[in-house]
């Protein structure tokens, strides 16, 4: 048995970890390669609490964009009277994120306070009509710019770095530390107390009532801190594209973000970095693919984008079926099974706590 | 007044067939207790090969008789081949691929037949008739009334009168107790399934000669709205689901006239929030929801 003490200094060693390799990637990849990077960093924030929503406590959540783009708009709004008083460099960015987390934060609040009474279907049908009504609400509020979105002051490379580290390089590197602080939490709380009750809600809330938790309050602090790790996600984005705008956060977004978590495996934080890899790469290598193959200009405007989604959905489906758990759960089983092979003697621990 | 009253009236009919719609979604949760998420796309398929008949033999009412039948064809093969395949435990793992086969049916039908609106025309006038001066409905909103009065009065019947809608009601509350007593449980779930598939195309197709044009998102929007309808209805009562219907198309309707049209989505949300807040289970709910 490993006590709490030990898995938490695990995930803290894993992050350090990873955040170092993504880091040092920079240095090797070409400028676009660390745009997708700085892209799929800050996705990953927003899959990874996901995956801790739907695998966990079993909310679905089809509006999750939503939460990204509230992220996006609080850094928006926060970023630029910073800019107008003369605020520039990290000291604009802190600001705009702190921006960024309470926007999202009062976002997810609020369908937080929602989730903790509504069941499955009622809260996907809730956060499915928010994704629809973006744009509306984008064009509805004159701050948040209608359909164009608005603008996002450029953040160049800081003077002390400069000469050293290119511009993509640079956002990168804010995508991949600002992953690694939204995502280490998540993972602290899917490793300890609070993971616990959230399964134990979610198996049975009766028990878990029974056993001194409120369902409610798991709930909403569990929407919270997901909220708060996608606005996270959502402000560095906003950074790295310089815009926010309704249409980058439609429903199709929202849908990819799902088809992430469940290839990756729900619940799975490694699982969902795999799938944020996945949705950014894979529509690329698909449209790169179908531009290299030279059909006629009508068919592939037609196929672009169509055959991401198609194979993205095709994946969802398949993943549900044949393989329950997705691609963590699938891999991780191989790799426990050899393990146990060398070391059988080992207690495993209770299903409450590891699945 | 006149404002009033032409709103009032272009709500209605536009409230019908979101009801109609939503009608299909109280089906399939008394035949199988899940909210369908693929439904509008699946009723957009079945739309495009109405289309398609329509298209080629001229005549309205074969692509409508194609329509429905083309809709129990795709439900009967998505319940069959796909949805029976999923764990039924609980309901995630069903809304997930319902999800995913949005996704291959909305690019299967971008990448067969591109992103334009096909324009659909309507078989009868959709002039509005005025009366004493304001103009109220048209032919074919009265034709769209008929139809989705038709419909909730026909399943009503068979809900409530025969004994295939016993056995498909028992079927859904109680399955094992069902099967023991002799009924076909599966069967009645893909009955369930064919039916609500018939009935959503039969809105969707209903709904488009009214807007731009038949794509693959023509029935997005719609699905929310009747969503919104089946839980302000209780997703259990057809009738919930037609006065909820018409309660939204007003509302819809209203506000776009007063307000603008780009707050319609934002009242609409706003009522789902309001309803799902203050009764979780719906205003015409006999009873709690199921918790499973």
């Amino acid at each position: 048995m490993t006590t709490p003490a030990q898995r938490r200094r695990a995930v803290l060693v894993r992050s350090a970890v990873c955040t170092l390799l993504a880091v040092g990637a920079t240095f090797v990849l070409d400028s676009y390669a660390n745009y997708q990077l700085a892209t799929i960093a800050a996705i990953f924030c927003a899959t990874a609490g996901l995956t801790l929503l739907v695998g966990l406590t079993g909310q679905l959540s089809l509006g999750h964009a939503v939460l990204m783009a509230a992220g996006g708009y609080g850094y928006a709004l926060t970023a630029a009277p910073l800019a107008d008083a003369g605020v520039e460099g990290v000291l604009r960015i802190l600001g705009g994120l702190l921006g960024a987390l309470v926007l999202a934060g009062a976002v997810g609040g609020l369908l937080g306070l929602a989730g903790a009474r509504l069941r499955g279907p009622y809260l996907a049908g809730l956060t499915l009509a928010l994704v629809i009504a973006l744009p509306a609400i984008s064009t509805q509020v004159p701050a948040l710019g209608g359909a164009q979105g608005v603008g996002v002051p450029f953040e160049g490379v800081p003077d002390a770095l400069g000469g050293v580290v290119s511009i993509e390089q640079w956002h990168a590197w804010m995508a991949v530390l600002a992953a690694a602080l939204a995502v280490t939490p998540l993972a602290l709380v899917r490793s300890g107390r609070s993971g616990l009750r959230m399964r134990a809600v979610h198996d049975d809330e009766t028990a878990a009532r029974l056993a001194g938790i409120s369902p409610a309050r798991v709930k909403t602090g569990a929407f919270v801190a997901v909220a708060l790790a996608a606005g996270l996600g959502g402000g560095v984005l906003a950074v790295v594209t310089q815009n926010v705008s309704p249409g980058a956060y439609d429903l199709a977004f929202s849908l990819l973000l799902l088809v992430a978590v469940v290839v990756g495996g729900l619940g799975s934080i490694g699982g969902a970095a795999v799938g944020a890899v996945l949705v950014v790469l894979l529509p690329w290598l698909i449209d790169t693919g179908v531009a290299a193959v030279g059909l006629p200009s009508e068919l592939e405007q037609r196929l672009s984008g169509n055959v991401a989604v198609l194979v993205f959905g095709a994946l969802l489906i398949a993943v549900t079926v044949v393989w329950p758990g997705g691609l963590s759960h699938a891999l991780g089983d191989r790799i426990r099974s050899l393990t146990t092979r060398f070391r059988p003697s080992r207690t495993v621990p209770q299903q409450l706590t590891e699945r | 007044m006149d404002r009033i009253a032409f709103l009032l009236a272009t709500g209605l009919a536009r409230g019908l067939v979101i009801a109609l719609f939503a009608l299909s979604l109280v089906i399939i949760w008394r035949a199988a207790r899940i909210v369908n998420f693929a439904q509008a796309a699946m009723a957009v398929v079945a739309v495009f090969v109405a289309f398609a008949v329509t298209a080629l033999t001229d005549s309205f009412w074969l692509g409508l008789v194609a329509a429905l039948v083309a809709g129990a064809v795709v439900g009967y093969a998505v319940e069959r081949w796909l949805i029976r395949l999923v764990p039924a435990r609980t309901p995630l793992p069903g809304m997930i691929v319902a999800i995913g086969l949005v996704m291959v049916l909305q690019a299967g039908i971008g990448i067969a037949f591109g992103p334009q609106h096909r324009p659909m025309a309507a078989p009868f006038s959709e002039q509005p008739f005025t009366v004493g001066g304001v103009p109220v409905l048209s032919p074919y909103d009265l034709f769209v009334l008929l139809v989705a009065l038709g419909v909730v009065g026909g399943l009503a019947l068979l809900f409530n009168g025969t004994t295939l809608g016993l056995q498909m009601r028992a079927s859904a509350m109680a399955p094992e107790v069902s099967r023991l007593l002799g009924v076909r449980v599966p069967r009645m779930v893909t009955l369930g399934w064919m039916l609500s598939a018939a009935v959503a195309s039969l809105a969707v197709l209903l709904l488009v000669p009214t807007e731009l044009g038949l794509n693959a998102h023509s029935g997005d929007v719609l699905f929310v709205h009747a969503f919104t309808v089946a839980v302000l209805g209780g997703l259990d009562s057809p009738v919930g689901a037609l006065v909820g219907g018409i309660v939204v198309g007003v509302l819809i309707s209203l506000v776009t006239g007063f307000l603008g049209a780009g707050l319609a989505p934002i009242a609409v949300l706003a009522l789902l929030t309001l309803v799902l807040l203050v009764r979780p289970g719906g205003i015409f709910a006999v009873k709690e929801a199921r918790t499973a």
